[in-house]
């Protein structure tokens, strides 16, 4: 393994004998690493001094099965790539159809497409606190707890699309089906249900002082760098710039809701973690919004096209904010029914390009908070 | 907020009058135009983008690579002004997506072109001005099989090390050797069997 | 460089200043936190033998949970009538086949020995090893003839014709359709009977239409000589 480390930060490490170095390889079948995921991990004692991700253990080549086959049979694939919040890649695809193709969206569609992206932000973030707190060592509870809160918002998505996670919902100028009846009303009382689950599991976790001990100042950069890294989502924000999608270059109809973006201050994977505790307090603040005006009206657009459909010739690119980052759909039509080019741009991949500037000099233990602190979904790393 | 490419081509051409820069029209209802830049200057225009305040393109967000065995092909995607001469051969692309943070600007939609598609693969890395350009420029070596030179880590991501082809390339076939399961179809099925009995 | 934040479209809720608006972020005596922490557990503990809601988990198989009446799992072929291969509604079209993302239909249409189609499958697979129950082959069909199962218990110990679905195993009745999906199935059932009607008028309509130009030529034959005249 080599050690020569390219990397600024890495630079001023004190030059090793590579003999006294300890290898491990820390995954690819590792609790920690949330999927088959490997690093190559370079230890001298229990300080970090290389850290090399591997790649590709859940690669299917997921670009170039969507360029052989039509627009609408791509979308059940995208489900699969970040496995726990569906309807927002959905979401993603559809709207870079939809730039590609000039259609317009029904109000109401996009009014369901806001509730369900928040609930699957819900879903995401819940789970993450979750995750991370089994990457601390408190495996279990929280959780259960989770899970138990995610298993409600899942029958709500069962009940709309048909499938509790593979959800295939959103079209190319709206959604597959309406509300069923009754859903909407169920939706706000899980929405005003949700916060007392929310008070539940801050007081379990947010004053906890081992958590306090493990967590702060770990895994911080100065946000220049971030930036320059590609970073987007709630890592970024941890850090303290204000850069939400929903709010820069608001699509859909997020231009009518009033939420705000919680910032951090020191970008350590405390804020990591409290971030996503406060973006939870946000987007039930949206769904209460968005049930409320909940307009009536058609879910798809009348002229929106299910068979044959062939976007004119050209190129768009569409990004939405997922709830791990910028989720970018870029499309390249040749005017056939298939996509010339078909790319994804995954914020979980490209989360993880400083993933050896923030763990280096620190403790191994230290590196299994951090993976866990980026919020990675191993569908969405390897396509 | 859509980028003012016209104005941005203005302010390049005046800073950096050796780059060869050429605006292509977006034929499509999204209305994204793109920056075709030669690859010798590609990382000056791009340092240039990133260190001027008023335009502040600070995020890389996505870097694509596309495979053109057809030179017209390209060029009815991303249109040229009339009468600029194809290329002679098909290419492979790279496309970049900047955005400004602050500004809230972008996509500024920048392209970069190889010679060929065999011999000539070669486009300076963008990596030393955008750090997010490394896992994807690797992605891109890896699928694609465009060297970037300058790149601190160019081995392959996705694909195991010893993979010999490009699978995202247009020409690429893929194996038939590979374990199978009978489908209604049978058709890997066959081809296994054809595989094996030749 | 560092970014100018445009403050008036950003309210930032800090997270690690003073005013931080969770509880016990500036926590005071050590060990407070996690007590408060295990209180929680405990009383999910205790109340998980008494409140409804916190008992979450159900029985299987003794018990079961409901299952929405939009639940899909693998497709199943409809016919009409009693003759399960006679009434099929499946016209062997193949737009299923082709927008299917995995591939995992396989049609062979029908044909006589003059190979003239007879607008029915002659095979009809399904391999439901490789279906991912997405459902885009119900939404693509225009002749109503196939629709989602919400059957779950599928295992089977063989592993390759136990999970390839014929025609035989996946036609269901237009009874099975309308108890398991009462609001899809009676919408279709309205909407073919309206079809059917609107045939049928078309039908008789042409039949009187030609009715009456036979007349008006059998008059006009019968006016033609008598002007000749």
């Amino acid at each position: 393994m080599s050690l020569s480390p390219h990397t600024a930060s890495s630079a001023s490490m004190p030059e090793l004998d590579e003999d006294e170095l300890l290898h491990v390889s820390l995954g690819p079948q590792h609790p920690s690493t949330h999927g088959v995921f490997r690093m190559n991990v370079a230890l001298d004692g229990e300080t970090v001094v290389s850290l090399k991700p591997v790649f590709g253990y859940l690669h299917r080549n997921h670009e170039k099965i969507a360029e052989g086959v039509t627009y609408l049979s791509s979308m059940p694939f995208t489900d699969r790539l970040d496995y726990i919040c569906p309807l927002t890649n959905n979401w993603a695809y559809a709207q870079a159809v939809e730039k590609l193709a000039g259609i317009e969206v029904p109000e109401r569609a996009e009014y369901i497409r806001i509730i369900t992206a928040e609930l699957t932000r819900l879903i995401n973030h819940t789970a993450f606190v979750g995750f991370f707190l089994g990457d601390m060592g408190a495996w279990g509870s929280a959780l259960m707890y989770a899970f138990r809160e995610r298993e409600k918002i899942l029958d709500l998505f069962e009940d709309l699309t048909g499938a509790r996670m593979m959800s295939n919902y959103m079209r190319f100028g709206g959604c597959r089906n309406d509300l069923p009846d009754g859903w909407a009303a169920r939706a706000s009382v899980l929405v005003n249900e949700f916060p007392r689950f929310l008070d539940e599991l801050e007081n379990l976790i947010t004053g906890n002082e081992i958590l306090i001990a493990r967590t702060q100042n770990i895994g911080a950069l100065p946000k220049e760098v971030l930036i320059n890294g590609g970073i987007t989502g709630p890592m970024l924000r941890a850090a303290g710039v204000a850069y939400d999608i929903r709010k820069a270059e608001p699509y859909g109809i997020y231009d009518r809701f009033k939420f705000r973006i919680p910032l951090g201050a020191v970008g350590d994977c405390y804020d990591r973690l409290m971030i996503r505790l406060l973006e939870l307090r946000e987007s039930l603040s949206i769904l209460r919004q968005a049930l409320d005006q909940l307009p009536e009206g058609a879910y798809i657009h009348p002229k929106a096209k299910i068979r044959n459909f062939k976007p004119p010739v050209g190129e768009a690119y569409a990004r939405i904010e997922s709830p791990k980052g910028e989720l970018g759909f870029y499309l390249i039509s040749d005017g056939s029914a298939q996509p010339f080019r078909y790319r994804i741009r995954p914020p979980s991949l490209i989360n993880l390009t400083l993933l050896e500037d923030m763990c280096l000099g620190l403790d191994l233990a230290d590196v299994v908070l951090i993976l866990g602190s980026v919020d990675i979904v191993l569908g969405e790393v390897d396509r | 907020m859509t980028p003012d490419l016209p104005a941005i081509l203005a302010r390049l051409r005046v800073a950096l009058p050796a780059a060869t820069l050429t605006h292509l029209r977006n034929p499509g209802p999204s209305g994204q135009d793109s920056l075709l830049v030669a690859p010798d200057h590609l990382g000056a225009v791009c340092q240039f983008l990133h260190d001027t305040a008023e335009l502040d393109f600070d995020l890389l967000s996505n870097v694509t690579g596309i495979d053109w065995p057809e030179p017209a092909q390209a060029d009815a995607v991303a249109v040229p002004v009339e009468g600029t001469t194809p290329a002679a051969c098909g290419f492979l692309e790279v496309v970049y997506h900047l955005y400004s943070t602050a500004l809230r600007v972008g996509p500024l939609v920048l392209r970069a072109r190889t010679v060929d598609r065999v011999n000539q693969v070669h486009i300076p890395s963008v990596v030393a001005v955008y750090r997010s350009a490394e896992l994807q420029e690797r992605e891109i070596f890896d699928l694609y099989g465009v060297e970037f030179i300058g790149h601190p880590d160019l081995r392959r991501i996705l694909m195991w090390d010893e993979f010999l082809d490009h699978p995202m390339r247009k020409d690429y076939v893929a194996p038939d050797d590979y374990q199978y399961e009978p489908t209604p179809h049978d058709a890997v099925l066959e081809k296994a069997q054809q595989h094996y009995t030749v | 460089m560092s970014p100018v934040l445009n403050k008036s479209m950003e309210s930032p809720a800090p997270t690690s200043s003073s005013s931080s608006p969770l509880p016990l972020a500036d926590w005071t005596l050590p060990g407070i936190g996690l007590l408060k922490g295990m209180a929680v557990t405990a009383t999910n503990m205790i109340q998980s033998y008494y409140r409804k809601d916190r008992m979450t988990t159900v029985q299987y198989p003794e018990e079961r949970a409901p299952i929405s009446p939009n639940f899909r799992n693998f497709p199943f072929l409809v016919y009409d009538g009693s003759d399960a291969m006679a009434g099929l509604r499946c016209t062997a079209c193949l737009i299923c086949e082709n927008e299917c993302p995995p591939k995992c239909i396989y049609i062979v249409l029908e044909r006589d020995e003059n190979g003239k189609s007879l607008k029915r499958p002659k095979v009809f697979d399904i391999d439901v090893s490789v279906c991912m129950n997405c459902g885009i082959c119900v939404e693509v069909c225009p002749f109503d003839s196939i629709y989602m199962d919400g059957e779950y218990e599928l295992s089977t110990p063989d592993r390759f014709d136990g999970l390839l679905f014929n025609k035989q195993r996946l036609a269901r009745s237009t009874d099975y359709h309308a108890q398991l999906r009462p609001l899809e199935a009676s919408e279709v059932a309205t909407r073919r009977e309206a079809e059917a009607d609107k045939k049928l008028a078309a039908q008789a309509a042409k039949a009187a239409k030609a009715n009456l130009d036979k007349q008006a030529k059998e008059q006009a034959a019968a006016e033609l000589p008598a002007a000749a005249e």
